[in-house]
């Protein structure tokens, strides 16, 4: 396994590679893997992409790491599918819209199925992100399950997150909805060459501007964002890009922008407030785990299946079977 | 998740010029129907994409779609190209028009199996599970 490990931060494709499918298919891996690599990581700008299916998120992606390749930056990219909840199976087809990636040494794919994770991503995205960052990828392209409105896992696990609207997608009733527009960093109407593209900008921008004068949500936190509070004072605002990712138009502004969004995160506290709220979400998701293991040592099936039944038949209720199995685990 | 659980994953590409994957897809799409994790590459790869990609998504089998009749040199390609990075004991299967006379030649080339026009989904998705587990 050392030897293993050594090839993935020489940065050897086949290691890496290899690495990834040991950590999708075993916790114990995972452990191991993020136990001798840890230290190797903090190095990438993780930056996600999310949207819709057909925003256009691949192409995207496609284009963001051509322009990081010109910048002779190695890039890194996970790119996530949806798996069948009936079958387990998964068509993972965003290698199609990436074709222009294909033989530069400087590029890695790695597509994943969610394998039943809600949320975008797949459990082990955030350990196959890890790897790619002690391989030394400086910037690492994570690409979500085309996302609907409440799958925002990507925002605590990239420092700068993408959310990708196509024209067409509704009126701006839709842009006032909680949920996946509020974790942008940084909003990108794509196919800005269709009809409709401008009022799009246009009801996106409307969205951020109603926040001014008050007070608006970032990542969970209330934030002052009267005009006077806004760059000048050092806090990001988001913008709004218009790409046409078939084309390349607007790739260079999107890329400064995300350049914008990281020196910003950097400069401010920014950055290390988003790696401690990474970190926190990461450790208590391993005490769930471990407390839910441990709990199942502890107490017999016979045991747990019999407040089950008790449970579902009404001889009480999930909250004092609940608290009789953890009565045993702190006993 | 057990040890032993392992989701089979298995590389579609349509090596050269041809423009028709109505096969691919439909094999693509019966081995995600029967629970495996397809990575699909989409029309006119290279043997160099196709192996590249095959490395990168460590891909327990390679399913080929070649209807162009230049099955004999891509397929020498991609097998070529397995060997130099030490990937040759994954796989390899082929689809498309393959006449008969070929099939000794693949066979020596390594190709494990080969399905024309008649071969129902059920015996392509039989034969990827037997290959995977053999690997």
């Amino acid at each position: 396994m050392d030897d293993l490990f050594a090839q993935v931060r020489q940065g050897r494709p086949r290691a890496i590679a290899r690495l990834i499918t040991q950590v999708e298919n075993s916790e114990s891996v995972a452990e191991t893997a993020v136990t001798a690599l840890y230290r190797s990581t903090g190095q990438a700008h993780v930056i996600g992409i999310t949207g819709p299916p057909g925003s256009g998120k691949s192409t995207l992606v496609n284009e963001l790491a051509k322009g990081f390749r010109q910048q002779d930056l190695r890039v890194g990219i996970v790119a996530v599918d949806p798996s069948s909840p009936f079958t387990g199976g998964a068509l993972l087809g965003d290698r199609v819209r990436m074709r222009d990636l294909a033989g530069d040494a400087g590029i890695f794919i790695r597509s994943m199925a969610s394998r039943g994770n809600l949320g975008g991503l797949a459990e082990a995205t955030a350990v196959v992100v890890k790897i790619l960052d002690a391989a030394g990828f400086p910037v690492i392209l994570v690409e979500t399950v085309g996302a609907g409105q409440a799958e925002v896992d990507i925002a605590h696990a990239a420092h700068t997150t993408l959310v990708i609207e196509a024209p067409g997608m509704g009126d701006e009733i839709q842009t006032f909805k909680a949920g996946i527009l509020e974790i942008a960093d940084i909003l990108v109407v794509n196919k800005a060459d269709r009809p409709g593209a401008d009022r799009t900008v246009k009801a996106l921008e409307l969205m951020l501007h109603m926040g001014e004068g008050g007070t608006t949500r970032h990542h969970g936190r209330l934030l002052q964002t009267s005009a006077a509070a806004m760059p000048s004072n050092g806090m990001w605002q988001v913008p709004v890009q218009p790409t046409t990712a078939v084309q390349g138009t607007g790739i260079p502004e999107l890329i400064a922008a995300v350049q914008r969004h990281r020196q910003y995160l950097q400069a401010s506290d920014e950055w290390l407030r988003r790696e401690k709220d990474r970190s926190r979400r990461e450790m208590e998701h391993l005490l769930q785990t471990r407390l839910l293991r441990r709990l199942q040592v502890v107490v017999a099936p016979d045991k747990r299946e019999a407040l089950v039944t008790a449970v579902a038949t009404r001889e009480t209720d999930p909250y004092t079977a609940v608290a009789e199995l953890f009565s045993q685990l702190s006993a | 998740m057990t040890e032993a659980q392992r989701t089979p994953r298995i590389l579609i590409g349509k090596p050269g010029l041809d423009g028709h994957d109505r096969g691919a897809k439909v094999v693509a799409r019966a081995l995600r129907d029967a629970g495996m994790e397809v990575i699909y590459t989409g029309l006119r790869q290279t043997p160099e994409m196709i192996v590249e990609a095959a490395l990168q998504e460590d891909v327990d089998a390679i399913g080929l779609s070649i209807l162009s009749g230049a099955h004999l040199p891509l397929t020498e390609r991609v097998m070529a190209l397995l060997r130099e990075n030490d990937m040759a004991d994954v796989p390899v299967f082929l689809g498309g028009i393959i006449p008969g006379d070929d099939l000794p030649v693949l066979q020596e080339m390594g190709v494990t199996g080969v399905f024309g026009p008649g071969a129902s989904t059920d015996e392509i998705v039989g034969f990827v599970r037997g290959a995977v587990q053999r690997g």
